[in-house]
């Protein structure tokens, strides 16, 4: 690894064919993501991980890196756009955090943390979606879907299955099961696929395991996500 | 913290929510006796003040908006308080009771009143003194401009403790890791 | 047998042929379901069981597709499926009134099926007959220059159940409203002379063979002919017609030296997608020019050597789809399109028409190859660009159609002829497709470098208050700029030309645009997928009268994000409209500031409706009055 650029100042050293994000965590240092997930083919579609790139915004999840060239990623402008995109994602759906099994473990609430919101300042779409509660073993509350088709990808790369696909446009854009009931109970999905393990919110959700870790305790109640890029850092 | 020569005046107040974040507000527990060098309680449950001052500094409003006189209480603080504060869950985006946004008003109450067994006699009420409930709960910054947002469901003492010094210190109210909650 | 059965067997029927028709090729699914579509009016779950049986498929992925389009129906949508074309030019000539009338007439909501079961009406984006409306589409086949006594023969004959293909005629008339005709529009081309020209500049000095190879084989080591065309090309100076204006010679040659994996090939990809609204010069190209825009594609495929191309036509221009075939048999026969052209043994290309099926994004390049490959039209990551991984995977040049009607003049008449026409930076003509405001609506071709106050005065233009030019994601222009010039140095553009007059409201124009964006935005990223419709609410909150300066502050906050962090050229140039007609147009905005203070976007009193019918009261306390401040502001 003998290239390198410069990110938020710092040097960062890559391989050939990695991406800012890919380097960036390697480094330690953290980049907000949510559609980004270390074993999949990046997506690039959330934009939380847009970062500036000699000037110019791109998301740093897609991008590879380059020798030279000059990042920013944690500064006062770039955070606010992440911060607005965050509130998007959260009046886009139904985001009833005391109430969700998630909470404390969700990466889009984490993320909201990190960048300090405060309240989801837009007008609140309260779109009207269903839950699925017809697998034995897997809830599937479509409230909480941010699109981030990890679990498409999981499905599809991974277990082979395609058991998740996105489908509807624009705003209407959302989350199908490979059934012709639209029934999860009616797909060949188990608790062993990669996709029932992926969500980074609270859609997919294992059954009767509700509170089993009380709420303070959970994963980013310990320490706050931007922790995450250290610990692959120091794992390495 | 220095005493200013005149205290502040805070009105609070509970919409539709469950008072839980007024009982967190009373969990700041000794610290309230500082706090209270710095502000004295207008319209609020705690003093049992019926109307805001005309020159309330602060108002804090827990809960969203589920009906009408929700509305008009809000609107009552938002000319009577230099500063609103919505705290809570429920206030800053609806919270449990906007979970029945998805369902049309008028399929609750004919569930509520005319379906479900129980009530004796099926009617829903139409006293001239009961508020009459909007179509879907909303969080009260899509009503009236709010200044700040104090999240959790409640937000802990601490949280409370700390974006009230911050503002009392002139400060821009800032959460760190471990007092930012929505649960 | 139960009725049930009979009809999954009928729809499976239905599937086989078309899917037997499509080689069974999935990467054919949007044809395969448009097909199905066409046979059964919609796509019912039987066809889906069967497609997913026949082809091997997972049912998400093909749900997926059919639900990204919105001219593919998941539903039953009637035997009548009406759509209103709602570009703003409709709006100008009074559309929302006849579709009312139609509305009433019929029995029917917007946006729901009679219930009979007979039809459904609803709104399109911008059908591309902007010179001729307000239009229709009836079942994807286009009806123009609407009229209230037309709408109320459509209602008739829709009742009478009346076949489509039994109404009258001049009903689906569609004009070619040519005004004026430069080098394009007056050429007289003789289908094949471009490529004989073409094929004659090769020098005679024994390369004949190594040509051949390069069209055969596309190998980049192919020089003479192929090489020669593509000097033609850049000698030329051609640049893109479809709106970002690429040079095409280096397009093309990037795409020529793409390398080639075992078993790949080169493409090319001709984007008839023609979305933007208040554009409608490539409908008439492809109605009255096909054999030059064809023979320019093969001038491609020869220059970048390509034995496959494309054409993707959107869904709006169903019609034209037959008579298109037609030129391409016709050319087959003639020897200027299949295999050994003009006699030349290996010189292989063809053309395969592909439809659109309502969805604007697929104009842009990587959505429409998505959309090629059978896929939902989704932006691609890039780089890669298409001219190294385009069509499943393998390097694909695409160009719009006037731009391939361009390269055939340049393959005729030389580079050096073509780049003396316009100015020094923008080579050759550009056809506006003129609308709105003005006497004689239709297409205008100039040499570039022609004013906006020309343009006008040719089309018969007054009393003009602004110009859209190059639709919605283009720029809207005031009176004092109308000495600006149509050219890559100063305004480029994909072709519109939309004219104002005073008597329009520019904020109006605005949000009829917004709700286009909002319309198409492909859902994939978050700051366009929530951005547009955030941006829509706040255009209609200000419509309504509940407009403060707070709002005002919001629109420009959310301009501003969907410019930086968009995906693609659809989210960055959303809010092109609005920032554009607040600079000039301030006023228009003004008047929708009513409000001093924040007001909520939505009506509270009209928010206890339910709940006063529920109870029947009526009293003072069973009603919120706007507050104060509303009113005396
Ligand atoms: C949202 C969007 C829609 C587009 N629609 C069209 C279109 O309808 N027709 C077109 O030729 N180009 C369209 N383009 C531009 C294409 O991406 C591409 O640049 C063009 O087809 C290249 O051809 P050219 O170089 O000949 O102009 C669109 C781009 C975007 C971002
Ligand atoms: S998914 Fe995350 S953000 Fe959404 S309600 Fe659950 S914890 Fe909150
Ligand atoms: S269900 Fe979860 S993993 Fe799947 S797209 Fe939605 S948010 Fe992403
Ligand atoms: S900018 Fe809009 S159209 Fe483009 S990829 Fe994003 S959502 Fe899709
Ligand atoms: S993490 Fe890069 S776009 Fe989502």
């Amino acid at each position: 690894m003998s290239q390198t650029f410069i990110l938020d100042g710092k040097t960062i050293s890559f391989a050939d064919g990695q991406t800012i994000m890919q380097a960036a965590t390697q480094a330690g240092v953290f980049i907000p993501h949510l559609c980004y997930h270390p074993d999949f083919k990046p997506h690039g579609s959330c934009k939380l991980c847009t970062v500036k790139v000699n000037g110019r915004q791109t998301a740093s999840c897609t991008m590879r890196a380059i020798a030279g060239m000059v990042v920013e990623s944690d500064t006062p402008e770039i955070n606010a756009e992440r911060l607005a995109l965050t509130q998007m994602l959260f009046v886009e759906g139904n985001h009833f955090c005391p109430s969700c099994e998630q909470s404390g473990n969700c990466q889009l609430q984490a993320t909201a943390y990190h960048l300090g919101m405060m309240s989801p300042h837009f007008d609140h779409f309260f779109p009207n979606r269903a839950v699925d509660a017809s697998h034995p073993d897997v809830l599937l509350d479509f409230n909480r879907c941010i699109l981030c088709s990890l679990c498409v990808r999981a499905s599809r790369d991974v277990d082979g299955k395609n058991v998740f696909a996105l489908s509807g446009r624009g705003i209407k854009t959302h989350l199908i099961v490979n059934a012709k009931s639209g029934q999860l109970a009616d797909t060949n999905f188990t608790l062993d696929d990669k996709a029932a393990h992926v969500c980074p919110v609270g859609v997919i959700l294992k059954k009767r395991r509700g509170f089993a870790v009380p709420i303070g305790e959970r994963t980013y109640d310990k320490q706050p996500i931007s922790a995450t890029a250290k610990a692959v850092a120091e794992e390495r | 913290m220095n005493a200013p020569k005149k205290k502040l005046k805070v009105a609070t107040t509970s919409l539709a929510g469950c008072f839980g974040c007024h009982m967190s507000l009373l969990d700041i527990d000794e610290r309230l006796f500082t706090l209270l060098e710095h502000i004295e309680f207008d319209r609020s449950p705690l003093t049992d003040i019926k109307t805001c001052s005309p020159d309330c500094d602060i108002g804090i409003i827990e809960g969203g908006l589920c009906n009408a006189e929700n509305v008009h209480v809000l609107r009552e603080f938002r000319d009577n308080c230099k500063i609103l504060i919505a705290i809570g869950a429920c206030a800053i985006n609806g919270g449990l009771p906007a979970q029945r946004n998805h369902l049309p008003l008028t399929t609750i109450l004919e569930e509520v009143y005319h379906t479900s067994p129980g009530l004796m006699n099926g009617m829903i009420p139409n006293d001239p003194e009961l508020p009459l409930p909007l179509n879907k709960v909303h969080p009260i910054h899509e009503v009236v401009k709010i200044d700040y947002f104090m999240p959790g469901c409640p937000p802990s003492a601490d949280t409370i403790w700390k974006v009230l010094t911050d503002l009392l210190a002139g400060k821009e109210p800032e959460l760190g890791h471990g007092l930012m909650h929505y649960d | 047998m139960a009725l049930n059965d009979m009809h999954a067997e009928g729809v499976a029927g239905i599937v086989d042929r078309v899917v037997a028709h499509y080689r069974r090729d999935s990467n054919n699914m949007l044809q395969i379901l448009r097909e199905v579509q066409e046979a059964c009016d919609w796509i019912p779950p039987e066809a889906i069981d069967r497609l997913q049986a026949v082809l091997g498929v997972p049912r998400t992925k093909i749900e997926g597709v059919a639900g990204f389009y919105s001219f593919l129906y998941t539903q039953p949508r009637g035997k009548y499926r009406i759509l209103f074309s709602d570009n703003v030019t409709d709006n100008m000539q009074g559309n929302r009134a006849l579709m009312e009338r139609l509305c009433s007439s019929l029995w029917v909501e917007p946006g729901k099926v009679s219930e009979d079961g007979l039809l459904s009406i609803d709104k399109t984006s911008c059908t591309g007959m902007c010179d001729q409306g307000p239009a229709m589409l009836v079942n994807n086949r286009a009806i123009t220059r609407l009229t209230a006594a037309r709408i109320d023969e459509i209602a008739e004959l829709v009742r009478n159940k009346v076949p489509l293909g039994e109404w009258p005629a001049d009903f689906f008339q569609v004009e070619d409203n040519i005004r004026k005709a430069d080098i394009m529009l007056d050429s007289r081309l003789q289908p094949g002379d471009a490529l004989r020209a073409a094929h004659a500049r090769v020098p005679s000095d024994g390369l004949m063979s190594s040509n051949m190879r390069s069209w055969r084989e596309g190998l980049p080591s192919g020089i003479g002919g192929p090489a020669a065309m593509l000097d033609e090309i850049k000698r030329a100076n051609l640049r893109g017609r479809g709106g970002a204006g690429f040079i095409t010679g280096l397009k093309w040659e990037a795409c020529r030296n793409a390398p080639l994996k075992a078993g790949q090939q080169r493409f090319v990809v001709c984007n008839a997608d023609e979305g933007e609204p208040g554009t409608f010069k490539d409908r008439v190209l492809l109605t009255s020019y096909a054999d030059l825009v064809f023979e320019g594609m093969t001038a491609a495929a020869y220059a970048i050597g390509a034995r496959r191309g494309f054409l993707y036509l959107r869904g709006e221009y169903r019609y034209l789809l037959e008579p298109l075939m037609a030129v391409l048999e016709r050319r087959r026969k003639e020897k200027i399109l299949g295999t050994d052209i003009l006699g030349i043994p290996g010189a292989d290309f063809d053309i395969e028409i592909h439809l659109g099926a309502g969805a604007y994004i697929c104009g842009e390049e990587s959505a429409l190859i998505e959309s090629l490959e059978g896929k939902r039209g989704t932006p691609r990551n890039r780089p890669p660009f298409p001219v190294t991984n385009g069509y499943l995977d393998q390097p694909t040049i695409v160009n719009n159609v006037e731009t391939f009607a361009a390269a055939a003049l340049i393959a005729l008449n030389g580079g050096e002829w073509y780049a003396s026409v316009g100015t020094r930076h923008s080579a050759g003509t550009k056809i506006l497709s003129v609308s709105g405001d003005c006497e004689r609506p239709g297409l205008y071709e100039y040499p570039f470098g022609v004013s906006i106050r020309q343009v006008l005065a040719d089309c018969g233009a007054q009393d003009v208050q602004a110009v859209q030019v190059s639709g919605p994601s283009g720029i809207c222009l005031s009176p004092a700029e109308f000495e600006r010039t149509i050219g890559f140095e100063d305004i480029p553009t994909a072709g519109a030309f939309t004219i104002f007059n005073n008597s329009r409201d520019m904020f109006e124009v605005a949000r009829n645009y917004v709700h286009f964006f909002q319309h198409e935005s492909c859902g994939f990223c978050t700051p366009c997928r929530v951005g547009t419709s955030l941006l829509k609410n706040l255009m209609d909150k200000l419509h309504n009268g509940c407009g403060s300066p707070y709002d005002f502050a919001e629109i420009e906050k959310l301009n501003q994000l969907l410019q930086s962090m968009s995906h693609c050229g659809l989210g960055h140039t959303a809010c092109n409209p609005v920032l554009d007609t607040i600079a000039k147009f301030r006023p228009a905005y003004e008047r929708r500031l009513a409000q001093k203070d924040f007001v909520p976007a939505f009506d509270l009193d009209q928010a206890l409706a339910a709940a006063r019918q529920m109870t029947g009261r009526d009293d003072p306390g069973a009603h919120i009055i706007k507050e104060e401040f509303g009113e005396d502001a």
